[in-house]
């Protein structure tokens, strides 16, 4: 039981983030990116007959996948919202490659599209949340990963210099970036340290700036595939877990499901982290990528602070990592900021990734996150020479 | 006397025995008879073994501050007299809660003891916070 091979990435649109929603809307986004990607397949429109979409955070409800498809006039054999929160546009790949390899369908649009904007957090949905967080001031993500970093420092001497430091990295990457928010001027660790304290101990710099936006990838067949003018990006392995919803529950708040997620996937796909030309983990914090990469085994356990300080995270490094300059330089358009580091992986595996190429950039690591460290979604992407 | 403008919990048929234990100043829990674990938040079964035969005992009110931060910038305009320290605290009974912690920041830090300070924010309800012990 594998999903190895079964299935390609062969296209991809992204729309550059605005700072403003505007006359913006989540649908109009949506059309648009989703015939971006399809044209980028070398398809049209009629050969898409899977659909995995995203429900926008500005939409909630509204958005369900019939609707979706009928706005676009897309007729899928098989179509499902996927909500796994950050970690969605990950699910999606595999999803897909899943439901190609069952023989419901050959080209899947897995697309998100959201409107975010700065300003007022919306009270938690969920009733448990409403009752047992937000009371007491746990409202959006900030404090949960706060409470991540703070025993991530604790536990295992993680610094305020080391977080700092993937912002910064991140960043150089972005400058290369035409469609990264904050393109224009590079990072120091003091500037980041320098940045407003919001809550301790993340700094402005190290937090996402909501943006709107949307992205798409289509995933397809081996048979369809082979249209494609892109070389396709092969999925080799993908893995999922959650195990809690909230922080406070998890089992261990320094140690994810990332840890069974990124197993699994390197598990299938034959490989280990070592392996990777480049990573491309979901950063809505500096902390996120630590906890990533000492939970998918690219080092020790708690070792991710002193990892990510040892190398270069930069495009032309020992490990590139958000070549695209991570959600933290890109920013994060609501639930398409998941999708940023699918289609930055698949871009650079391509070999499209233009001034901010990866050398010999054939095996990438993809990894979603959703909630607060909460749902995980790993792939191994592989391009065939 | 100013109004309480921050969320305020609704009690569900299965949480209510928590929340008016609260007001008497009581902490209270559910503890599962299939496989002993104490169980927060309130659930309708057992979220360790899955039973259903729970019953709702005192518990000490001691514990250790697992992690915290302190909020500068609150992400809502209810909270904003920020700073405020927002925790996760380790019940000495074993389950984890999310709570504030009523002392200054800088007095704070992880491991120490701390113990069960109800905050009646409210004529109706009343919050379960928790002091440096």
């Amino acid at each position: 039981m594998s999903l190895k091979g079964k299935a390609a990435a062969i296209g991809i649109g992204e729309l550059k983030p605005a700072k403003e929603p505007g006359d913006l809307t989540a649908l109009g986004l949506m059309a648009k990116v989703s015939a971006e990607a399809i044209a980028d397949a070398g398809l049209e429109k009629k050969d898409i007959d899977g659909f995995l979409v995203g429900m926008p955070f500005a939409d909630p409800g509204m958005i369900y996948p019939a609707s979706a498809a009928e706005v676009m006039g897309l007729v899928p054999r098989m179509l499902n919202v996927v909500d796994i929160g950050g970690a969605s546009p990950a699910g999606m790949i595999w999803r897909a490659a899943a439901a190609i390899d069952a023989g419901m369908c050959s080209a899947v649009l897995c697309v998100v599209a959201d409107l975010n904007r700065a300003g007022d957090q919306r009270p938690p949905v969920i009733s448990t949340q409403r009752e047992f967080e937000a009371p007491y001031g746990n409202i959006g993500a900030n404090c949960g990963y706060a409470l991540i970093a703070r025993r991530h420092m604790h536990e295992f001497g993680t610094t305020a210099e080391q977080m700092a430091k993937v912002a910064v990295d991140q960043r150089k990457n972005a400058l290369k970036n035409p469609l990264a928010t904050f393109n224009d001027k590079e990072l120091t660790i003091q500037d980041v340290l320098n940045s407003r304290m919001i809550v301790d101990p993340l700094h402005l710099f190290e937090i996402v700036s909501p943006v709107s936006g949307a992205a798409a990838v289509v995933v397809a067949s081996p048979e369809v595939a082979k249209r494609s003018t892109n070389p396709p990006v092969w999925l080799l392995g993908a893995g999922e877990c959650a195990n809690h919803s909230s922080i406070t529950y998890a089992p261990s708040i320094v140690e994810s499901p990332i840890k069974y997620a990124a197993e699994t996937a390197f598990k299938m796909a034959g490989l280990k982290p070592a392996d990777m030309n480049l990573v491309c983990p979901y950063d809505c914090y500096t902390i996120t990528v630590i906890v990533t990469l000492d939970d998918a085994g690219f080092c020790k356990k708690g070792q991710g602070g002193r990892f990510v300080q040892e190398h270069d995270l930069t495009y032309a490094g020992d490990l590139p990592c958000n070549t695209h300059g991570g959600q933290l330089s890109f920013g994060q358009p609501g639930l398409a900021g998941g999708m940023s580091h699918v289609t930055e992986g698949i871009r650079q595996l391509m070999g499209r990734g233009g001034a901010r190429q990866v050398r010999n950039a054939r095996l990438g690591y993809v990894n979603g996150n959703g909630g607060i460290m909460s749902e995980q979604a790993s792939l191994v992407l592989e391009r065939r020479s | 006397m100013s109004e309480y403008v921050k969320p305020l919990p609704k009690p569900s048929p299965t949480s209510r025995p928590f929340w008016e234990a609260a007001k008497k100043h009581e902490l209270r829990l559910q503890k599962c008879g299939a496989c002993g674990k104490f169980i927060y938040y309130p659930r309708d079964r057992c979220p360790n073994c899955f039973s259903d035969n729970l019953s709702w005992q005192q518990v000490s009110g001691r514990g250790t501050l697992y992690s915290y931060t302190t909020v500068y910038r609150a992400s809502t305009r209810s909270f904003a007299d920020a700073p405020y320290v927002l925790a996760i605290v380790e019940l000495d009974e074993g389950p984890r809660m999310t709570t504030n912690i009523v002392a200054p920041p800088d007095k704070l830090k992880v491991g120490m003891p701390v113990t069960v300070y109800f905050d009646d924010v409210t004529p109706t309800h009343t919050l379960v916070k928790f002091k440096p012990t």
